[in-house]
């Protein structure tokens, strides 16, 4: 059978986090009521100009010098022109040619391979309206609603070169750049009020090929298990095509998460021809040096960065740092917990954010900053495993005594009022095996005679007999003192 | 959607004009035929009948005849202008200015053809 390549493009729609609107002063805030966030700029009115948000504008400058693009010096904004009822003006303000970041890239991992995806551009643009179909009153019959408090709304759409080989590369770039977005703190990330959404453009062709196939783009995938599903579906579909002799048309489609499928729109006659030209209602965006570096000094460290430093300062793995660097709210947990419990022990507590916490988080639908327990807290916890007063077992129960928001503010609280200390002392522990050896000489006979299975059996009864608190490596120690 | 005569964009003659003028280069013979032009008219939601048509086509090749009279002149190493004014874009600081949103909306749906419950209405549009 034929070998197929498969070939993946994303454009990205980034809503950015400005309190006002990217060309008039209404509120961008997610939930209001119909048009009480759509002023005369918004809805068109005759007569009105748009004038430019600055904080889109930085929005833009954070993502070019967060993905080592460029910022451009000078860029232009234009109309794209087409007529659907939520977009009043009949264009949409974009960028065209001059956008104001080009160039760039994000590095993904997909299982154990690193890999870098490239960046054509990112180009800021403003939001449509809604159209509502269903839910209208008795008045409403036969006709659409329109909700105009959407339109305006600042977005930055990012693009890049076709460089992804399968749906899993797909999802992995998403979250990265999703985690990106969030981190220099230009979008809330909110998916499901579509803060964040994806057009994947899908083509196959054999492998060896060097052209591209015939594309079709996959419109508004707004979770990151619609993206897989829709290119995993599309792709089949695409291969099943050709392989029954057909051959792939450009167009647009949708993804139906009901039926799983991708379905093309109905073709709009001339809907690609937006006959864009640059904007006269305004001039061009002129971003000079010193405002890039101004905003250069404001960023956060940035992700990859981060990793670097956390792989040479705290001796992660390439794995761990990024896992803990998944969010920059979970990567300053996981380093508050580090300051709590000694860079010696980072390591054991970047296993405990990674396992223990992130199965509870996960299990009680949270984020990391909704973590039932503080870093202070579980660091607190760690340094006593690290330093003998409890076990590994032990801590787990003592973890969740934190979590479960007791009335207990520390690790050591916990501990002292339960007695929860492990039991070192030596003398106290040979009493205790003494007895133990003596009721199992059956156990003792099959140690001697080479079992070692029997040498842990009797480990097993002396943390039974103490309900955990020994600590098992000096029972060990003591148990082949005893019968060596 | 069908043409229909004053529906549609803010700015449809900007439109129509703009984007002929700025796509000049797409037009290698430097004259319309009547065909491109009633695409046009289609593209920008404008009714022309044939005989608007044949006046716009007129119209429109002296446009054409005008620019090819520029094209004389010699721009070799002259940067593209995206504005006639050679000035930069003022900036907005990033606040929300709009107050009363309550009223001003009930002011704007006074003059829509049709509101309901804060929804503007349109002929029914769903794919």
């Amino acid at each position: 059978m034929k070998q197929w390549e498969v070939v993946i493009g994303i454009e990205t729609h980034v809503q950015l986090s400005t309190r006002a609107k990217i060309f008039s002063g209404s509120s961008t805030a997610f939930g209001a009521a119909p048009n009480l966030q759509a002023n005369a700029v918004d809805i068109a009115l005759p007569g009105v100009l748009p004038v430019l948000n600055k904080g889109a504008v930085e929005c833009a400058i954070r993502f070019g010098l967060a993905i080592g693009g460029e910022v451009a010096a000078k860029s232009v904004f234009a109309r794209k022109n087409y007529f659907y009822p939520d977009l009043p003006k009949g264009y949409q303000i974009s960028q065209y040619e001059l956008p104001v970041v080009c160039g760039g890239s994000l590095s993904i991992q997909v299982g154990e391979t690193e890999k870098t995806i490239a960046l054509t551009r990112a180009h800021l643009e403003e939001d449509a309206g809604k159209s509502l179909h269903e839910g209208l009153g008795p008045a409403a019959q036969g006709r659409s609603g329109i909700d105009l408090n959407r339109a305006g709304t600042p977005l930055l759409e990012i693009v890049t070169e076709p460089d992804m080989r399968s749906a899993a590369e797909a999802v992995a770039y998403a979250r990265a750049l999703h985690a990106l977005v969030r981190w220099i703190g230009i979008c809330d990330g909110n998916m499901q009020e579509g803060s964040f959404r994806c057009d994947a453009n899908v083509s196959v062709r054999a492998a060896g090929e060097s052209r591209l196939g015939t594309r079709r783009e996959i419109k508004n995938l707004n979770s990151f298990r619609f993206l897989q599903q829709a290119i995993d579906y599309e792709v089949r579909w695409q291969i099943a095509t050709i392989e029954d002799g057909g051959s792939i048309e450009q167009a647009t489609v949708l993804f139906d998460p009901a039926s799983g499928e991708t379905r093309a729109m109905r073709s709009k006659e001339d809907a690609h021809d937006y006959r864009y030209f640059p904007d006269p209602d305004l001039l061009p965006l002129v971003i000079d040096r010193q405002w890039v570096e101004q905003v250069r000094a404001e960023l956060p460290e940035l992700p990859a960065a981060r990793r670097q430093r956390l792989i040479n300062e705290h001796g992660l793995s390439a794995y761990d740092a990024r896992i803990v660097t998944t969010s920059l709210d979970l990567a300053n947990y996981y380093e508050a917990t580090v300051a709590a419990a000694g860079r010696e022990n980072a390591k054991t507590c970047a296993n405990w954010v990674m396992v223990d916490l992130a199965a509870r988080l996960n299990r009680e639908d949270r984020e990391i900053g909704q973590s039932p327990i503080s870093a202070t807290q579980l660091g607190g916890l760690i340094a006593r495993i690290a330093d003998g007063t409890i076990s590994t077992s032990m801590a787990r129960k003592v973890f969740d005594e934190l979590c479960s928001g007791g009335d207990a503010a520390s690790a050591d609280e916990i501990i002292a009022r339960q007695g929860l200390q492990q039991i070192t002392d030596s003398d106290a522990l040979t009493a205790l095996i003494d007895e133990l050896l003596a009721a199992n000489p059956g156990m003792v006979a099959e140690f001697r005679s080479g079992k070692e299975k029997a040498f842990n059996a009797l480990v097993g009864q002396v943390m039974k007999a103490t309900r955990g608190q020994a600590n098992p490596q000096r029972v060990g120690e003591l148990l082949r003192q005893k019968l060596g | 959607m069908a043409p229909v005569r004053g529906c549609g964009g803010k700015n449809f003659y900007d439109t129509l004009y703009g984007s002929l003028v700025y796509h000049l280069s797409d037009f290698v013979t430097m004259s319309l035929t009547l065909e491109q032009v009633h695409r046009i008219a289609h593209l920008a939601r404008i009714e022309v009948d044939e005989v608007e048509a044949r006046r716009t086509l007129g119209q429109l090749n002296g446009i054409f005849g005008l620019i090819e009279t520029m094209q004389a002149v010699d721009t070799q190493g002259v940067e593209p202008m995206a504005h006639a004014q050679d000035l930069a874009q003022r900036l907005r600081p990033d606040c929300v200015t709009e107050d009363d949103q309550v009223a001003w909306r009930a002011a704007f749906q006074a003059i829509a053809p049709e509101a309901e419950a804060g929804l503007y209405l349109v002929p029914r549009v769903i794919e």
